[in-house]
């Protein structure tokens, strides 16, 4: 019993993350990133990019975040159940404006008017596609990464 | 000259893959498993796919950090040395297979670099007078060829309920309570 319990006791390298240095830098660049991310998916009809893989930078930051300071941080912030939530929520907009099309008796056009080229709001419902791909793409891959973190960590903490 | 470096990198990532299978330390399996994913998103981005290579290299950002996470602590596994002839023949069988019928799809391809543009070359013309975006491929996967898309995201999003589903909570306290009968069992 003794020597369970022993065994079953949490490595510190995972609740209280990386050194010092580590936490540093993921706080000065963890910013960035997330900026990066945001301007890839908006700028995803104007240059190259996208919600894939916009979504999946900002992914990136969040999993910097786990990383460098431990899961217990960010679980009172983004707890699975809500990333689960987010990105069913971007799956449901993206299947709503291909809903939208059938105004006009199409399923899938283009009923979003759209503006001038190489404008932000141009390219009628690209942009509000992509930000649906974004959050579907980003949180369910962080729901993924969470569960596969979880899975290792939970019985050791929780028995 | 694109073509030689395009082939140099392709040497390199079937080298890296080669090590990848061949070596026996796990985290260095993973790091030759990185390799190969920046040779190829290096080999996209030469070909002039910006959107591939940014996709290619964030996804294997990604696979690498969960894979990383995985490994970390793990003992390199035991290889079985298979029998020798049954491989030699599989592999050449396989190679005899692989290398006539690629010769013969080769044969119908068009040269590299001069596609056929037939639809295409519609989506080039149009993409900037009718969807009113300079991107010609988030004109195609999100205007052209949406419903595609549409079908590409619900194949993630059941791709993450089976994750989330095959790691509940409800399986893993079930699995802990059987574990814990044989325990008081033996």
């Amino acid at each position: 019993m003794n020597r369970q319990s022993y065994k079953r006791d949490v490595r510190p390298e995972q609740t209280a993350g990386m050194t010092l240095i580590v936490k540093t830098v993921a706080r000065l660049t963890v910013g960035l990133i997330l900026i990066f991310g945001t301007y890839v998916v908006f700028e995803g009809h104007l240059s190259s990019g996208g919600g894939f893989p916009g979504g999946v930078i900002i992914t990136l930051a969040f999993i910097n975040l786990v990383l460098a300071f431990g899961w217990k941080p960010l679980m009172g912030k983004l707890p699975r159940r809500r990333a689960v939530l987010i990105g069913s929520l971007g799956i449901s907009l993206f299947l709503l404006l291909s809903l939208f099309g059938l105004i006009s008796g199409v399923f899938f056009k283009n009923v979003i008017p759209r503006g001038e080229a190489f404008n932000l709001f141009s390219a009628g419902h690209i942009l509000y596609c992509n930000i649906g791909i974004c959050l579907n793409v980003g949180m369910g891959l962080f729901a993924i990464f969470l569960a596969l973190i979880l899975f290792r960590i939970e019985p050791e903490d929780g028995a | 000259m694109p073509e030689l470096s395009v082939l140099m990198l392709i040497l390199f990532v079937i080298a890296a893959a080669i090590v990848a299978i061949e070596i026996k330390d796990l985290l260095s399996s993973v790091v030759a498993f990185g390799a190969i994913g920046m040779g190829i998103a290096v080999i996209f981005l030469l070909l002039k796919a910006p959107d591939l290579a940014i996709t290619q290299l964030v996804v294997e950002l990604l696979c690498l950090v969960i894979l990383i996470r995985a490994t970390l602590g793990q003992k390199p596994l035991e290889k079985r040395s298979p029998l020798f002839l049954p491989l030699l023949l599989s592999a050449g069988a396989f190679l005899i297979v692989f290398l006539v019928s690629a010769a013969l799809a080769l044969k119908e391809l068009p040269e590299f670099g001069q596609p056929l543009m037939r639809v295409s070359q519609t989506y080039i013309d149009w993409s900037l007078s009718m969807v009113r975006t300079p991107n010609v491929v988030t004109a195609i996967i999100l205007d052209f060829r949406a419903y595609d898309t549409l079908g590409e995201a619900t194949v993630l999003f059941t791709a993450v309920i089976g994750v989330l589903a095959v790691m509940r909570k409800v399986g893993r306290k079930k699995t802990k309570s059987d574990s814990s009968r044989d325990g008081r069992q033996n």
